[in-house]
């Protein structure tokens, strides 16, 4: 999109960010009761409810796996989330972004542990300000943790751009909106394997290396921030005595 | 006495040590010679294994586990019971006390109806197969059934049932503890709220070290109370 828009104002952005830094994020572990394991995130405006189900048995049969689990994460945008109503249920946007986030989670849980099964990830998106795939596969991690499912990996998310012809970490809305680029990035922190990597946009191949690695910087950043708020809920339980 | 370690909290991919230092134990997997973690839980070490405790999950169901299910479906010749793991279990009509003719299968177990079963046999596709025959097992018939996490049951019993015998000398109620998290008590209903109380503390203080004498002192307190 061609725009005059000044996104940067003497190497500020609008939101008076530094390029390579990150938005406010807030993450809590456990919030739901019925849910085996959820987890409460804010990234920015994003607000977040991730819960999951399961494992359990997956119906109808036919699309049981005899020898793994199956990941079904729900991607869905609430109808109050964003400025303008966003008409309820599933679209062509929020089934690709449930397949691609069930498709990177499959790859840090330990699915031969539970053959015939199904674990259900549900993502709710309360309040949408860009990002919220990255925020979303976050929250679910956090939340597979909390629901005690073995995994190899923490997986995290955090998206790079490109706005008035520089590479930033993390856009914001009106930078998503009239920026050039949008590269989503997630990855296993551990290996640093690569769980999804989309791009929105045009970068040359230098901007998409600058890009690729600041999003990279990010992810272990927000990695650091999931693994305390994931040790916040569980310490009080060695405090007594 | 033996200085007891200090414990911590493990999440998953938090590296554990090494293959030639030490063996991988439960809750952790070896990738390029080094172990970690899989699960959220409390680090254990034992001789040369490095174990990871959950603090959540569904109940892994074990051979011979003692198991307190509910009746989820009666079919012509089997009953599917829910036993709290991530599967429902199969319990068959030759696995039951009864004779029972083709088709009525109702007339002994029906939906909602609980019993205290053991677990047969689980194969590699984690089917369930549980029975009835065994010493003690029965239909439950009254009393009350509460759920704790499964992995906080061997808290629950206590070292060689130390603790679960500690309840019944104090409370006078009948209780059975299933592996999978679920807990049967049946007496007069001001034992039964105590069973629940304290059952609920093990389950909240099931970290902390000498609990076994805590809660006896607690116990003997409140039966004085009483007289």
């Amino acid at each position: 999109m061609k725009t005059d828009i000044k996104l940067i104002v003497d190497g500020k952005r609008l939101d008076g960010r530094r390029p390579d830094e990150l938005r406010k994020i807030k993450i809590e572990a456990g919030v739901l009761h019925r849910a085996e394991g959820s987890c409460y995130l804010e990234w920015g405006g994003n607000k977040i409810i991730a819960a999951i189900y399961g494992p359990r048995e997956a119906v109808p049969r036919h699309i049981q796996n005899p020898l793994r689990a199956i990941v079904n994460a729900r991607y869905n945008m609430a109808a109050f989330s964003v400025d303008d109503r966003k008409r309820p249920g599933p679209d062509r946007r929020s089934t690709e972004i449930s397949k691609v986030i069930s498709e990177a989670l499959e790859h840090v849980i330990l699915l031969e542990k539970f053959p015939r099964a199904t674990i259900d990830v549900n993502i709710e998106i309360l309040d949408a300000e860009a990002g919220t795939r990255c925020a979303g596969l976050t929250a679910a991690a956090v939340a597979l943790v909390d629901a005690g499912i073995p995994m190899r990996d923490i997986p995290v998310a955090c998206a790079s751009g490109k706005i008035n012809n520089q590479i930033v970490l993390d856009l914001g809305k009106d930078e998503d909106n009239f920026g050039s680029a949008d590269m989503p990035l997630a990855i296993s922190p551990r290996t640093g394997e690569i769980l999804l990597l989309q791009m929105d946009g045009h970068l040359t191949e230098e901007e998409f290396d600058e890009a690729f690695n600041l999003a990279l910087k990010g992810c272990h950043i927000v990695s650091e921030l999931q693994k305390k708020a994931i040790l916040e809920k569980y310490k009080p339980i060695l405090e007594v005595e | 006495m033996i200085q007891q370690q200090k414990r911590e909290i493990i999440i998953p991919s938090q590296l554990l040590g090494e293959v030639k230092l030490k063996k991988a134990g439960r809750g952790t997997f070896i990738e390029n010679g080094k172990i970690y973690a899989e699960i959220l839980g409390i680090l254990d070490e034992k001789s040369d294994y490095i174990n990871v405790i959950p603090i959540k999950g569904r109940y892994d169901p074990v051979e011979n586990d003692f198991v307190i299910g509910i009746v989820e479906e009666a079919m012509a010749s089997n009953w599917l019971v829910d036993i709290n793991a991530a599967y429902p279990a199969l319990l068959h009509v030759n696995e039951t006390p009864w004779d029972i003719e083709f088709g009525e299968t109702e007339k002994y177990l029906n939906y909602g109806d609980s019993i205290m079963a053991k677990v047969l046999q689980v194969d590699r596709e984690k089917k369930i197969q549980i029975t009835l025959k065994d010493y003690n097992l029965y239909k439950i018939k009254g009393g009350h059934i509460i759920e704790v996490e499964p992995s906080k049951v061997p808290r629950i019993i206590g070292k060689k049932g130390s603790m679960i015998s500690l309840l019944k000398k104090y409370t006078k109620c009948r209780i059975f503890v299933g592996q999978n998290g679920r807990i049967w008590i049946d007496g007069n209903d001001d034992d039964i709220k105590k069973v629940v109380e304290t059952i609920k503390m093990i389950e909240n203080e099931s970290l902390s070290f000498g609990l076994t004498n805590k809660i006896e002192e607690l116990l003997k307190k409140d039966a004085k109370d009483v007289r």
